[in-house]
C-alpha cells in the first residue's frame, strides 16, 4: 500500500467518487420515476401488466457490458459519453423497481380499498395518498437492492472509459500497481454500504408506521 | 330517510345478489338488515353510497334519486364503517379519523379538533392520538372506525357488520356505546348484521333478509319475535325466541304480592314475629329500600354479614325479561319489584313468572 501515492492523488479520487455517485445516483433517480409512472399504469391497466413484467425481466437479463456498449448505437451517442452509462442503468433500476412498485402498489388491502372508496377519495388521489404510501415499504426494498446494485455497476463502465472509481481497478491492472485497485474497491464498498445505510434511515423516517405492521 | 324502491342487483356473472328490495330506513333510527351469509346484506348497503350500481329500481336519500346525485360527494355525506375497520396503516388515529375532514379541505386545526372531541366521545383515550391502527386492539380500532365515519358529522352512517370481529365481550360493550351514542346524536343508520341477537338488540325496524335477495320481513323486533312473517324467519329467529321475546313485553302485569319483611336493626323478636314460617325474610332500610335477604332457620340474628345478595331488582316499568333475570339471582327464586325511587312495592316467583307467561301468550293468541 503506497500512502504516498494517496496523498499526492486525492484530488484526482475525489474528482472519480464524485463520478461514481453521480452515475449511480442519477440513473437510480430517473429510474424510479420511470417505474413509479410504468408500475402505476400497469396497476390501473391490468392488461398492461404481463408484457410490463417480461419486458423488465428481458431487459434485466442484458449483460450491463454489452448494454454500454450497443448503447451509443440505439441512440446516436458517442461511445465514451456518460449518457450511455446513465441511460442503461436507468433501464436497470427502472426495470427492477417497477415489479416492487406493482407489487407495492396492489399491497393495499381489500378492507383499506373499499373504506377509501366509500369514504369519497376518488381513484388518482387515492393512488397519491393511500396506495403509494403503502407501497413504500417495498419501493425502498427495491432502491436498496438497486442502488448497491448500480454503484458496483457503475465500475463496470470504467471498461468504456466514463469514470467513476473504476478506473482506478483499469489503472491499478494496467500498472500492475495495486494501490489505486485497492482504494478503487474500499471506496466503492464504503459507498455502497453509506448509500445502503442513509436509504434505511430515510425509509425510518418516510414510513415510520412499517415496522408496527405485519 | 333512505328509500330502497324495488331494487334489484345482477353482477355481471348472473348472480342475482339482491331481488326487488323494498324498504324505507327512517329518519334518525337504527334499520337492521339481517339474514344468512350470501343473502345481499353488503350489497344492498353498497349501492346506497354507489359503490356498487344497482341494476334495476331506484334507491333516493331524503327523496333524490342517488342515481343522479354526484358519488364522490355522495360518499362523503354519508359515514362507512366496515367489519375490520379498514384504518389506513399508514396514518395515525387522529389523521385517520380526520380522512373525510381532509377530503373535503378544512383546515388542519378543526380537523384534529374534531378528531380528538371523537375520541372521547367514542371511549378511546386521545394519548392514542399519534399512535398507528397496528399499536391498537381489534375494538379500539373499531372504535376509530366509527369515529371516523362520524369525523364530518355526516347524517347517515352505513355499518357492515362492525361488530363482528370482536370478542363477545368488547362486541357486547361497543353495541352499548353505540346504542348511547346514537341516543345523543340520532343518525339515520343502515346496519348489516348475520346475527339475529345484534339485530335484535340495536335494530329499531329489522329486514330479515333470506338468500336470493328477497325480503323476508321487515319490522321492529318485538313484532318480528311475536309475528314471524313465514317459516324462513321463525326459523332464523330460532328456539330460544320465547326467552328473546321476554325483552319485549312489560313487567307491569306481574302479580307482585307482599311477603315478609323486617326494617335494618330489628330486634330478634320482630324478626321472628315477622317470619312466621318463611326460612327468608326480606331486609328494607329506613326508607324501605331493599337491602338482602336474611336466612332465618332458628337464628333471628340479623348482623349484616348474615345479610345475602340482593340480586337484581326490577320496577313494573321494565320487561318480563329483567324481573326473571331477578329471580333466577335470587335466593329464595323471588325477584325483588321496587317502584321507581328504588322502594319495595312486593315480590314475584319465578313461577308465577312462567304463569304470567302462558296466560299472556294464550290471550295473545
Ligand atoms: N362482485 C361480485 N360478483 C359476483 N357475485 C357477487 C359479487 N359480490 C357478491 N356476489 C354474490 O352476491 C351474493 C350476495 O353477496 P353479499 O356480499 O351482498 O352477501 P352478504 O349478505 O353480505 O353475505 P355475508 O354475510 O357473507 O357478508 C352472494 O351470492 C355473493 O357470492
Ligand atoms: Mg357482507
Amino acid at each position: 500500500m503506497d500512502w504516498e501515492w494517496i496523498s499526492s492523488n486525492t484530488g484526482e479520487i475525489g474528482g472519480l467518487l464524485g463520478d461514481h455517485i453521480y452515475l449511480a445516483i442519477v440513473p437510480i433517480v430517473a429510474g424510479l420515476v420511470v417505474a413509479l409512472v410504468v408500475g402505476a399504469l400497469g396497476v390501473r391497466f391490468p392488461r398492461l401488466y404481463p408484457p410490463i413484467v417480461a419486458l423488465s425481466s428481458t431487459f434485466y437479463t442484458i449483460p450491463s457490458l454489452a448494454l454500454f456498449v450497443i448503447m451509443p448505437g440505439l441512440i446516436s451517442t458517442q461511445i465514451l459519453d456518460p449518457i450511455n452509462v446513465i441511460i442503461a442503468l436507468t433501464i436497470y433500476s427502472a426495470s427492477l423497481l417497477v415489479r416492487n412498485v406493482m407489487d407495492g402498489l396492489r399491497a393495499t388491502s381489500p378492507e383499506v380499498r373499499q373504506s377509501a372508496l366509500s369514504m369519497g377519495y376518488t381513484p388518482i388521489r387515492q393512488l397519491w395518498e393511500i396506495d403509494l404510501p403503502i407501497a413504500m415499504p417495498l419501493v425502498f426494498a427495491g432502491l436498496r437492492v438497486a442502488t448497491v446494485a448500480n454503484i458496483s455497476m457503475v465500475s463496470v463502465g470504467a471498461l468504456i472509459g466514463v469514470g467513476g472509481l473504476g478506473e482506478l481497478f483499469t489503472q491499478g491492472f494496467q500498472r500492475r500497481f495495486y494501490t489505486p485497485l485497492l482504494v478503487g474497491l474500499v471506496l466503492s464498498v464504503l459507498l455502497a454500504l453509506l448509500a445502503d445505510a442513509l436509504l434505511v434511515l430515510l425509509q425510518r423516517w418516510l414510513t415510520p408506521w412499517a415496522r408496527l405492521v405485519r | 330517510m333512505i328509500e330502497f324502491e324495488s331494487v334489484t342487483k345482477r353482477y355481471d356473472d348472473g348472480t342475482v345478489a339482491v331481488d326487488g328490495l323494498s324498504l324505507v330506513a327512517a329518519n334518525g333510527e337504527i334499520t337492521v338488515l339481517v339474514g344468512p351469509s350470501g343473502c345481499g346484506k353488503t350489497t344492498s348497503l353498497r349501492m346506497i353510497n354507489r359503490t356498487i350500481d344497482v341494476t334495476s329500481g331506484t334507491i333516493s336519500v331524503d327523496g333524490q334519486d342517488i342515481a343522479s346525485t354526484d358519488a364522490v360527494t355522495l360518499r362523503r355525506n354519508i359515514g362507512y364503517v366496515i367489519q375490520h375497520a379498514g384504518l389506513f396503516p399508514h396514518r395515525t388515529i387522529v389523521d385517520n379519523i380526520a380522512t373525510v375532514p381532509h377530503l373535503l379541505g378544512w383546515d388542519k386545526k378543526r380537523s384534529k379538533g374534531v378528531a380528538l372531541e371523537l375520541m372521547e366521545r367514542v371511549g378511546l383515550s386521545t394519548a392514542l392520538a399519534t399512535r398507528y391502527p397496528a399499536q391498537l386492539s381489534g375494538g379500539q380500532q373499531q372504535r376509530v372506525g366509527v369515529a371516523r365515519a362520524l369525523a364530518a358529522d355526516p347524517p347517515m352512517l352505513l355499518m357492515d357488520e362492525p361488530f363482528s370481529a370482536v370478542d363477545p365481550v368488547v362486541r357486547e360493550s361497543l353495541q352499548d356505546e353505540f346504542l348511547r351514542l346514537q341516543q345523543e346524536l340520532g343518525k339515520t343508520i343502515v346496519f348489516v348484521t348475520h346475527d339475529i341477537d345484534e339485530a335484535i338488540k340495536l335494530g329499531d325496524q329489522v329486514a330479515v333478509m333470506q338468500v336470493g335477495g328477497t325480503l323476508a320481513q321487515f319490522a321492529p323486533p318485538a313484532e318480528l319475535l311475536s309475528k314471524p312473517a313465514n317459516d324462513f324467519v321463525a326459523g332464523f329467529i330460532g328456539r330460544d325466541r320465547g326467552y328473546r321475546g321476554l325483552s319485549f313485553v312489560g313487567a307491569e302485569g306481574l302479580p307482585v304480592h307482599e311477603r315478609s319483611t323486617v326494617a335494618v336493626g330489628a330486634s330478634e323478636d320482630d324478626v321472628r314475629q315477622a317470619t312466621g314460617d318463611d326460612d327468608h325474610v326480606l331486609v328494607l332500610d329506613t326508607e324501605r329500600h331493599p337491602v338482602g335477604w336474611l336466612p332465618v332457620n332458628g337464628q333471628a340474628d340479623i348482623s349484616p354479614e348474615r345479610l345475602l345478595a340482593l340480586g337484581t331488582t326490577f320496577t313494573p316499568a321494565q320487561t318480563l325479561r329483567a324481573a326473571l333475570d331477578g329471580a333466577l339471582a335470587s335466593p329464595t327464586g323471588e325477584a325483588v319489584c321496587v317502584d321507581g325511587d328504588g322502594r319495595f312495592v312486593g315480590v314475584v316467583s319465578h313461577g308465577e313468572i312462567a304463569e304470567h307467561l302462558q296466560t299472556a301468550g294464550r290471550q295473545a293468541g
